[in-house]
């Protein structure tokens, strides 16, 4: 008996090494993912000359300002960055939504012949690269003479099939009975997509919203490619251009208070939404 | 059946005005692209039908710079991020309690904007006349020599550009891995401790089967996205990306159409279909790989 409580005592003491060990390991993660968004936030409250001055980076400001919050607004032109890329994420996720809710229902609950072939063909795009189309639609947009506009920057950004795939699967798990209860009662298709379908599925309506107001929020590649008047620069676009011409000087503190400014938005919708946002996210992201 | 025929095209009107302008014209148009030789921009006009622009992309040294950066990339940034995720989903369904808050804390890279935070990184990487740079100091206080991973040597680069592309793919795997952990069920690691399997044992021969279609499903998605690296490069070392040799081939592709040296969107589309090619080629292979050890 002695001996078996020995064993017992030892496995319980190995067991809660392991745990510490991984503990320990996990936090040094943690740390690596953490210290860029406080190092971001330090630099930002530094003032330009303590910046400099330190050879050395200390790890607290000693004396903090908000100049720097100043400077990227007067100084670049990073509010009209923001109302831009604000403009942009709210216009082409309201398209894609009422895109996607049309086509979603149109697969899902009405009978037409080819259904199933342009399912399919829908669900073939689902398989190709941006990188293909984006060349022939820099051609389109450039021809139509939509560079630097809302209307380039948009229209190619609304279509997401996999979303209208998404919304579909959820749109066929509403009862039949409901659709037909309806009919009877002469609902018209679009009041009962309006008054029945959207309000049950709201949860996926709300996933889809999210994710692609990440998206639009980030996008980097086709901005950049359709617009080089700075009016019409959304933030990817922005930073990038305060790095390469910003303030006139090499002035960190206040790129960073930039880098801050941008980050902030998405950073409190993810805290807010964490888990429609993972949930979504592990439904159907992608991103790496 | 045929009743609402009409109606359903209607709905479907949008999306179909939508993909068949921005995707299905041109998956077409790029072919055509990629075969018209000296197609000139401003004139919309072309000598020639052929392979040419491919043979001229493929001779290019910048393109087959792209190709190798492209590479390398690759072939460090998915086992990494892959074999590391996994190691963290194990290390978080392990720990209990604390697991939401690091879950919560491991996820907020992907919510981030790449060139934002790709900027914070340069910061922490860069030697300056001013300061060596955090990371630098990190190096020098095991002993080691400092150097300018922005703008120094080949493979300081690299590593930068390899270690921000982890911290960034990472968020996805581990809440793919982390799920498909959760989703083992515990009956038959509890009947594996009956019989007195050793934890390595346990791993190696229930977790690792039990969960690799997923693990699969995560090499064939970290592949072809890694091959389509291009802002986390912007984003570390600038917009000329050729000047700083850490191109990759979506870089390429769109320094052709629109840059400095833009203004050929044939070369950008035979680019375009060579890369799609490599993609499709590597994830066949993905697939056979996984068809023979994945018993699903």
């Amino acid at each position: 008996m002695n001996d078996y409580e020995k064993i017992e005592r030892r496995a319980a003491k190995r067991k809660r090494a392991v745990r510490i060990i991984t503990i320990i390991l996990l936090s040094v993660w943690a740390l690596i993912v953490l210290f860029p968004f406080y190092w971001m936030v330090l630099s930002s409250i530094k003032s330009y000359s303590s910046y400099n001055s330190e050879r050395i980076p200390k790890f607290i400001a000693e004396a903090p300002t908000f100049k720097n919050y100043v400077s990227a607004f007067t100084e670049v032109p990073l509010a009209k960055y923001f109302v831009n890329t604000l403009i942009f994420t709210v216009i082409t996720t309201a398209l894609m939504l009422v895109v996607t809710v049309l086509a979603a229902f149109a697969f899902a609950r009405l009978d037409f012949r080819g259904k199933n072939v342009v399912f399919a063909l829908f669900l073939a795009l689902m398989m190709i690269p941006n990188e293909l189309v984006i060349i022939t639609n820099f051609q389109t947009i450039t021809n139509l003479g939509m560079r630097n506009t809302f209307h380039g920057l948009i229209l190619p950004s609304v279509t997401s099939v996999f979303y209208i795939y998404l919304l579909k699967e959820n749109f066929e798990s509403i009862p039949d009975e409901l659709y037909k209860a309806a009919k009877v009662d002469g609902t018209s298709d679009l009041k009962y997509l309006l008054k029945v379908m959207i309000p049950i599925s709201r949860p996926t309506l709300v996933t889809i919203t999210i994710l692609k107001v990440i998206e639009c929020w980030n996008s980097y590649v086709w901005p950049r490619l359709i617009t080089d008047d700075r009016a019409r620069f959304l933030v990817s676009n922005g930073i990038q251009e305060i790095r390469e011409n910003g303030f006139g000087r090499e002035n960190i503190p206040a790129m960073m208070a930039a880098v801050v400014v941008i980050s902030v938005p998405l950073i409190v919708l993810f805290l807010v939404f964490r888990k429609k946002i993972m949930e979504g996210v592990s439904r159907g992201g992608t991103k790496g | 059946m045929k009743k609402n025929g009409l109606k359903a095209w209607l709905y479907l009107l949008p999306s179909l005005i939508f993909l068949g302008f921005f995707m299905v014209y041109p998956l077409v148009d790029v072919l055509i692209y990629s075969l018209e030789e000296g197609y000139n921009s401003a004139s919309q006009t072309f000598t020639g039908v052929g392979l040419y622009n491919y043979a001229y992309v493929l001779r290019d040294p910048y393109f087959m710079q792209a190709v190798k950066n492209t590479f390398i990339l690759v072939m460090i940034t998915v086992p990494v991020s892959t074999g590391l995720a996994l190691l963290i989903s194990l290390g978080l369904s392990s720990i209990g309690k604390l697991r939401e808050l690091y879950q919560t804390i491991y996820f907020l890279p992907y919510v981030t904007n790449t060139l934002a935070v790709g900027l914070v990184f340069m910061i922490l990487f860069k030697k300056t006349p001013y300061t060596d740079g955090m990371v630098n100091l990190l190096i020098g206080l095991f002993g080691g020599r400092s150097v300018d991973f922005i703008e120094g040597p080949y493979w300081a680069k690299m590593f930068v550009l390899s270690f921000y592309t982890v911290w960034i793919v990472l968020p996805f795997k581990i809440l793919i891995l982390t799920s498909a952990l959760a989703s083992v069920k515990k009956d038959y690691y509890s009947a594996a401790r009956i019989d007195g399997a050793s934890g390595f044992k346990i791993f190696t021969r229930i977790t690792v089967p039990m969960i690799s279609p997923m693990i699969f499903y995560l090499i064939i998605t970290g592949f072809i996205g890694a091959f389509k690296a291009y802002s986390d490069s912007v984003a570390l070392f600038g917009t000329n990306l050729n000047a700083a040799g850490m191109n990759t081939i979506v870089g390429y592709i769109y320094d052709m159409l629109y840059g400095d040296s833009g203004g050929y969107p044939s070369y950008a589309s035979a680019a375009a279909l060579i890369l799609f090619a490599i993609v499709f080629t590597i994830t066949v292979i993905n697939l056979l790989i996984s068809r023979k050890k994945v018993n699903a």
